[in-house]
């Protein structure tokens, strides 16, 4: 009696943030579906990929409700969890397999620490900032929830392109820093642009009764920097490259504070 | 007698120095601590093999005008406060070798 083979449909999707390519595989159509969508713009048709990440959707919960995500390295490998998914990545094979949750938010939060992973041994970090490209400069607006990086996105002048309004990339390249787009958005659920350009500034965000910029001393910009930079990991080499990177972008990067009143004057400084 | 007590920076811990300040940023949940002067020389000086009085007399009563031993009380309460967040380690024995006295070059 000939073997029963059962063909199973594999889709998948190019999801490329910040020059890494990483190729996400299912096999729920709806779910791809929703891939698509929710990172239009990054999804690439190339066939080339650094990272092959195989998700299972389950209907499981891995952990408590709201309870934090937890980042572990053991075995040269990565092992990411909170409640709505559950992943290992093996980054000498450069693989992973997620399970998850059937919402695209929990891929979300895998490519984040993935990428944040990646960019510590480039020498770059995640920021929560908002941050934009005029004159093709690009400039970061950093602060916590409320100071005001959705309003300053909200604000920005037709000639600017906005490259998030809520999670920055940013890489050293050569002597300088560059900020990618990427797909991460916060209140104003807009997707960045998928561009680059070199940082000229970053702006820490307060807002006032006037508009102000001030130069930041260094130590206080690294102070503040680190307080933003996305990372998860409780691991000793990964956090002394993230502080030495930090340290390297206040001393190459000038950081102002800018204090703002809500109106789109504030722009006629940022150029 | 009171015991002589060795300190080291530990390993992990991230340091370097911003404008004047020394920040050390721990592994442990990436706390960020920024040093005082005399944590920042007590710092610098921890190589495991100097014993505390020594670093307070050469680093810390030679830069402030301070009793010895009142410095090395404050010193001794800043040591034990600094290896409390996993940023030094304590010892009463060295915790490295004494690096070799540089020989100076023969005129």
């Amino acid at each position: 009696m000939p073997e029963l083979a059962l063909q199973v449909e594999r889709y998948t999707a190019a999801i490329a943030i910040g020059g890494v390519t990483i190729r996400v595989n299912t096999t729920d159509s709806n779910f791809m579906e929703l891939l698509q969508k929710r990172y239009s713009g990054f999804v690439s048709a190339e066939s080339a990929a650094e990272f092959e990440f195989d998700v299972e959707l389950v209907e499981s919960t891995f952990a408590e409700p709201h309870s934090e995500v937890s980042v572990r390295h053991h075995s040269g490998r990565w092992f990411m969890q909170r409640a709505d998914f559950r992943a290992e990545w093996n980054p000498t094979t450069r693989t992973a397999t997620i399970q998850q949750n059937a919402n695209p938010y929990s891929m979300d939060a895998v490519l984040r620490i993935v990428h944040t992973l990646v960019l510590a041994k480039q020498g770059g970090f995640l920021l929560h900032s908002a941050s934009a490209i005029r004159n093709g400069k690009a400039f970061l607006f950093a602060g916590v929830s409320g100071a005001g990086k959705t309003t300053i996105s909200r604000l920005a002048p037709a000639d600017a392109t906005l490259l998030t309004d809520e999670i920055s990339y940013v890489r050293r390249v050569g002597d300088g820093y560059v900020a990618f787009g990427t797909p991460f958005t916060g209140e104003l659920a807009k997707l960045g642009e998928n561009t680059l350009a070199p940082i000229t500034a970053l702006y820490l965000l307060a807002k006032g009764q006037e508009n102000r910029i001030e130069r930041v001393s260094v130590s206080d910009a690294g102070r503040e920097l680190l307080a933003n930079v996305l990372f998860f990991a409780e691991d000793p080499e990964l956090v002394h490259l993230v502080f030495q990177t930090a340290c390297e972008f206040v001393n190459r990067v000038p950081v102002y504070r800018l204090t703002f009143v809500p109106d789109a004057r504030v722009w006629e400084m940022i150029a | 007698m009171n015991k002589k007590l060795y300190v080291a920076r530990s390993p992990r811990i991230a340091a370097r120095k911003l404008g004047e300040e020394m920040m050390v940023m721990s592994a442990q949940g990436s706390t960020l601590f920024t040093l005082n002067p005399t944590a920042t020389i007590l710092w610098q000086a921890a190589d495991g093999a100097t014993p505390l009085d020594e670093i307070v007399e050469r680093g810390i009563c030679s830069e402030f005008e301070v009793k010895p031993e009142d410095a090395l009380r404050d010193a001794e309460a800043l040591a034990r406060d600094l290896a409390k967040h996993g940023i030094l380690l304590i010892s009463e024995e060295p915790l490295a070798p004494k690096s070799p006295v540089q020989e100076q070059p023969r005129p």
